[in-house]
């Protein structure tokens, strides 16, 4: 780990004023930016510690929710309006980490997470674009289970590993963030950005701006929806796929549904398409089947992850089964 | 083997006549248990209250200490001056350094010194196991000495400074560059230059009959290919070593699963006496077969040498990832031919594993099969191929834990096409005496292990057809198969023996502790042995400077232990007979006609003529009385009897149809190891060892990146094992038939448990899917 110094913000503003350059990092839970640090992948020199900032969650005028950026994990999974409104949140953020690490991560350094790759991970032996672009991709012919198939690029196979994003992503939520230059809000769907040849540049977060909070919209009436993952072990594994899914059903059709896989892309991949496909339809397997096809159909794989395409539309069409229940 | 004639001896008994299966945890825990038949050479008073001590679940005696955090571990020792050691690993298979710079990392905060093959002490090479006695090292890879490189994250550099991350931070600024060589880091081109192997002194090959006749002329046959990867023992505590130089003494604590062997080991690299080493490990987190001596604890004390300063080498997970080693991968072919009722005709069990050229470890996974099944023809060979890659090296149950897995999957296959109860199959093919040596079974039950477990279980016989079933998204299933592990016993045991005034012990032994028990179960035994209260029984080990060269592997410590606890009373009971006062009616009785119990000295003949052992030690001159001995010849097993443990895994497993999802939700074991000491300690290492399995049949293997030989998921993070939540409820049990051949009765038990599982997973997950896994790990994408 480099030598830094470490300092604690008292204030979003506090923060933002002692950010000064490349060189800082704002710092969460650390869950994983001291992993990326110890690795040697992240050198900052100046850690400015948020986590005593924007603790809280509040129900908005609009009926919707704004979760502050430092709020744990825990704390949202157990809020009692997550778990009713906002069940695929609640359900995303409980099928993550452990108990431990939740209980410490914040909403913000969840948001902001790197890759697992372990070519990414592996400074001293492997090539990767994402850490220094232009080197070339060692997971691209090396070890890809883990890897996406959708958004994914020549120069980057690497997947976004949150779960708790891939419900955000479904609820459409909207992430607020500050800087010197002011606040401005982007929707989860528009913030992060596929590796094309710059794997390097993941979101549109620019250096120094913080966020401060994500809005939940206000939640649509008769909303079914969950979340399902998929993994090598029982807990403590990131997603091989996962499904976040909603379904709304008027009069024996569907009126509006929600797709968005984890595990599969550079991002939480919202499957719009597929989403379309559905609405106006029956909620019959049959419709479900043709989404998760659509949903996957630009799908690329690697040798280690060719399965990924197939369990990803099984458990598109078995997560939507279950929302419809009884309406097939 | 018909031809072959059992060896002859003049007496036995028949354990296996004792129908009645006595253990169990909740038997056990009763505590109602004798003392081991036939082993013993004592007629002693039953042993009984404060006295019985074998059987009895005493809790850990190191439980307490660690659960306070007062157990001090190897990375836990200090020493003023000490500076932390940080090792740069090389990033290619095979070539050479052409430059190191270390400048950046010499001008570093707090680094006292960067060692790298240019100014390291000359060092003999290391002896690695098999290529002496002693020799307890992994590989006699030269240890930075000179610029080649022999492994993808061989040690290239060491720095050490004043703090553990001004180390690791230093240890970034070194610069490497080499100059690549020609590496073989494909199984697949290494396997084609194979040649037969050897393991232990013997090669692994043994033909008897024509198999591959016998296969093609049989009624009913299966020849079925099984892949298996290189696997981590992932010990809890990351290896770690302290150490100093002083008054001519190289002091290491370290976490060593064999201080004798490793402190001669080292010695012999720095080009001194063994008695200039001191290697201690009280504590030890973990060992399965990895902690042995590997490139740290000498680096460690080279530096320490070379900077003259007390150092502490702690390696990180990756760290132990790249420099100890791990079990090698497999590619196995088992093919079985039988007659209609399905008694063996031909058993072939051949395959490629890999080994690296500076070792001579060869991973024997056709072991079991050599003793678990008659069969009227065998070819049992392994070829080894030669990578450029981190040493192989042992991992809980060698050879077995892989072995048993293609074998028990094969006989599955087998008693389907049969439309045999697997069970049936293999009660079949039980052998009357040992399949290839033609030695006599000092003791075995495994059909009272199936039985019993079949009974615990519930199975359901079955005759070709899947007894799965669905339950929603999740098809359910069940299967059994065979355990399997060798007893050994290792020539080496000591243990000496010193009563104190007050009625009590000490038993000093050389012997490691790596969580398993060693020091509760020893206490045990001496208390057996002495007659001398459990509690009052003080138990020193895990330092060189004690008696003997023992090792904790094979599961064979306890064993060696015994011997040595048994060799040292019989000198025990000379110096107390010495000690016999004149008027004493046991004045005059040689040692051989003398017994101790309920803490005194008796005669064997009169039970009721006995001294108090206090009084004995207060008339001698020094207030002690102390005796040392050494296990005797280990032919029991070498030359006499064919001594191997068994068992009985079932499982019930669940795979989700739209996932495959793998959930194994039920384990039931039964194991016939002779003798259970202790039914705590016991059902402790059966779970670890199950679980342990559990990991290398869903989930373990690392990530061997063949284009450069680099394993790519050296952390926790990557390389996956069971969580609490993939674990379920264990049920095990065992026959507690002692075995009259071993010192204790006892066979041992670390290991076995890591036998079994895999297969009787695998036949479950048939049974419930219909779809054969016969590549480790089995994993979702394979029951998709």
């Amino acid at each position: 780990m480099n030598p830094l110094t470490y300092e604690k913000a008292t204030s979003s503003t506090d923060a933002l004023e002692r950010h000064d350059g490349d060189a800082a990092k704002f710092l969460g839970a650390g869950t994983n930016l001291v992993d990326l640090m110890r690795e040697g992948i992240a050198t900052p020199t100046r850690l400015i510690d948020v986590t005593g900032l924007a603790q809280s969650i509040e129900e908005q005028s609009d009926g919707g929710l704004r979760i502050g950026a430092g709020v744990s994990n825990t704390a949202v999974a157990e809020d009692a309006t997550v778990r009713a409104q906002y069940p695929a949140l609640s359900r995303a953020i409980l099928a993550g980490a452990s108990a431990q690490i939740r209980n410490m991560a914040t909403v913000g350094g969840n948001i902001l997470q790197r890759t697992r790759c372990s070519y990414f991970y592996d400074v001293a032996g492997s090539r990767c674009n994402k850490r220094s672009p232009g080197e070339g991709c060692d997971a691209i012919g090396g070890f890809n289970r883990a890897h996406g198939i959708l958004g994914v690029s020549d120069s980057c196979i690497a997947t976004h590993p949150s779960d708790m994003a891939v419900a955000l992503s479904l609820y459409d939520a909207v992430i607020n963030v500050e800087s010197d230059e002011g606040t401005r809000s982007i929707p989860i769907n528009d913030f992060y950005v596929l590796p094309e040849d710059t794997p390097d540049i993941e979101n549109q977060l620019n250096p120094g701006e913080l966020i401060v909070s994500v809005d939940l919209p206000a939640p649509s009436a008769n909303r079914r929806a969950t979340y399902r993952k998929v993994r090598d072990r029982a807990s403590y594994a990131f997603a091989l796929v996962s499904v976040a899914g909603s379904l709304i059903i008027k009069d024996g059709l569907v009126v509006d549904a929600g797709i968005s896989l984890g595990g599969v892309a550079p991002k939480p991949w919202r499957a719009i398409e597929a989403e379309a496909a559905i609405v106006g339809s029956p909620p019959t397997e049959e419709t479900f089947r043709n989404a998760a096809q659509i949903a996957l159909a630009d799908a690329t794989t690697q040798p280690g992850n060719v399965f990924k395409t197939e369990l990803a539309q099984r458990v598109i069409v078995a997560v939507l089964q279950d929302l419809a229940g009884d309406a097939q | 083997m018909t031809n072959i004639k059992p060896n002859s001896s003049s007496h036995k008994s028949d354990p296996n006549r004792r129908q009645v299966l006595a253990g169990s945890a909740a038997v056990a825990a009763i505590g109602a248990f004798g003392l081991p038949v036939g082993a013993q050479t004592t007629a002693a008073p039953a042993a009984s209250g404060a006295f019985a001590s074998l059987g009895v679940p005493h809790v850990r005696r190191d439980g307490a200490e660690k659960a306070r955090g007062g157990a001090k571990f190897a990375a836990e020792y200090s020493y003023p001056g000490m500076v932390y050691g940080a090792l740069v690993y090389s990033t290619i298979a095979r070539g050479t350094i052409t430059s190191l710079e270390t400048a950046e990392a010499e001008a570093a905060p707090g680094v006292v010194l960067v060692m790298t093959h240019e100014n390291a002490p000359r060092l003999e090479r290391p002896e690695p196991f098999y290529s002496s006695p002693t020799g307890m090292a992994g590989s006699s890879t030269p240890v930075m000495q000179d610029a080649e490189v022999l492994w993808n994250g061989q040690p290239v550099a060491v720095v050490l400074a004043s703090t553990q991350e001004e180390a690791d931070h230093a240890a970034t600024l070194i610069n490497v560059a080499y100059e690549e060589a020609d590496a073989v880091t494909s199984f697949d081109v290494a396997a084609e230059s194979a040649q037969t192997s050897f393991y232990a002194g013997r090669d692994l090959l043994i033909e008897e009959g024509d198999a591959e006749a016998a296969l093609a002329d049989a009624e009913v046959s299966v020849d079925l290919s099984f892949n298996t990867p290189a696997h981590n023992h992932n010990q809890i505590e990351p290896h770690a070593v302290t150490v100093l130089w002083k008054d001519g003494i190289l002091r290491m604590h370290d976490c060593s699963q064999g201080v004798d062997l490793s402190a001669i080991t080292i010695a012999k690299v720095f080009g001194i006496s063994s008695a200039e080493v001191h290697l201690s490990a009280e504590y030890v987190g973990g060992g399965f077969g990895g902690k042995t001596v590997w490139q740290y604890h000498i680096l460690a004390a080279a530096a320490s040498q070379l900077a003259d300063r007390p150092v502490r080498m702690s390696l990180t997970r990756e760290g132990v990832f790249r420099i100890c080693g791990a079990r090698a991968p497999t590619r196995q072919r088992v093919a079985l031919g039988s007659d209609r009722k399905g008694r063996l005709t031909s058993l072939i069990h051949t395959g490629t594993t890999m080994k690296i050229e500076n070792n001579s470890m060869t991973e024997p996974f056709f072991e079991q099969s050599e003793h678990m099944y008659r069969a009227d023809n065998m070819h049992l060979e392994i070829r080894a191929g030669t990578m450029d890659m981190l040493a192989n090296t042992f991992m809980r149950a060698p050879g077995a834990a892989t072995g048993t897995f293609t074998l028990e999957v094969a006989l599955d296959e087998l008693a389907e096409r049969l439309a045999i109860d697997p069970i049936e199959l293999r009660v079949r093919n039980e052998p009357d005496v040992n399949p290839t040596t033609g030695r006599e079974h000092s003791q075995r039950a495994s059909v009272d292990a199936y039985r019993e477990g079949a009974r615990r279980f519930g199975w359901v016989p079955r005759s070709g057809q899947r007894q799965g079933y669905r339950e929603g998204e999740w098809q359910v299933g069940t299967g059994m198969a065979a355990a399997y592990y060798p007893y050994k016993r290792f020539p080496g045991g000591a243990a000496r023996i010193t009563l104190d005034r007050e009625g009590g012990a000490l038993i000093e032994t050389a012997a490691a502790d790596m969580g398993m028990g060693t020091t509760t179960a020893t206490a045990a035994v001496a208390s057996e042995r002495l007659g001398i209260p459990y509690d009052a029984i003080e138990v020193r080990h895990g330092d060189n400077t004690l008696p003997g060269a023992l090792i904790a592997a094979a599961s064979q410590q306890t064993a060696a232990i015994g011997a040595s606890l048994t060799a040292a009373h019989e000198v025990l009971l000379a110096e107390l007979a010495s000690l016999v006062p004149a008027t004493s009616p046991l004045h005059g009785l040689p040692a051989a006609e003398l017994g101790t119990a309920e803490g005194a000295l008796y005669s064997l003949a009169d039970p009721h003529q006995r001294i108090p052992l206090i009084d004995l030690v207060a008339w001698s001159e020094s207030g002690t009385v102390s005796a040392e001995g050494q296990g005797g010849p280990i032919s029991e097993w070498t030359q006499d009897w064919s001594m191997h443990s068994t068992g009985a895994v079932f499982t019930e497993v669940r795979v989700n149809s739209v996932t495959g999802e793998i959930r194994v939700p039920h384990i039931t074991a039964i194991y016939d190891c002779g003798k259970i000491l202790n039914s705590k300690l016991a059902e402790s290492q059966f779970r670890g060892g199950i679980i342990m399995a559990l990991g290398m049949t869903l989930m373990e293997g690392a990530s061997f990146d063949e284009r450069n030989g680099r394993v790519m998921n050296p952390s926790f993070g990557s390389y996956y094992m069971p969580t609490h939540l993939d674990v379920p409820h264990i049920d095990v049990g065992w026959t507690d038939i002692p075995d009259p051949q071993a010192p204790t009765g006892a066979r041992g038990i670390g290991e076995i448990g890591m036998s079994g599982p895999a297969a009787a997973i695998s036949n479950a997950i048939y049974d419930a899917t219909g779809k054969r896994a016969r590549d480790l790990p089995i994993r979702l994408d394979a029951l998709m």
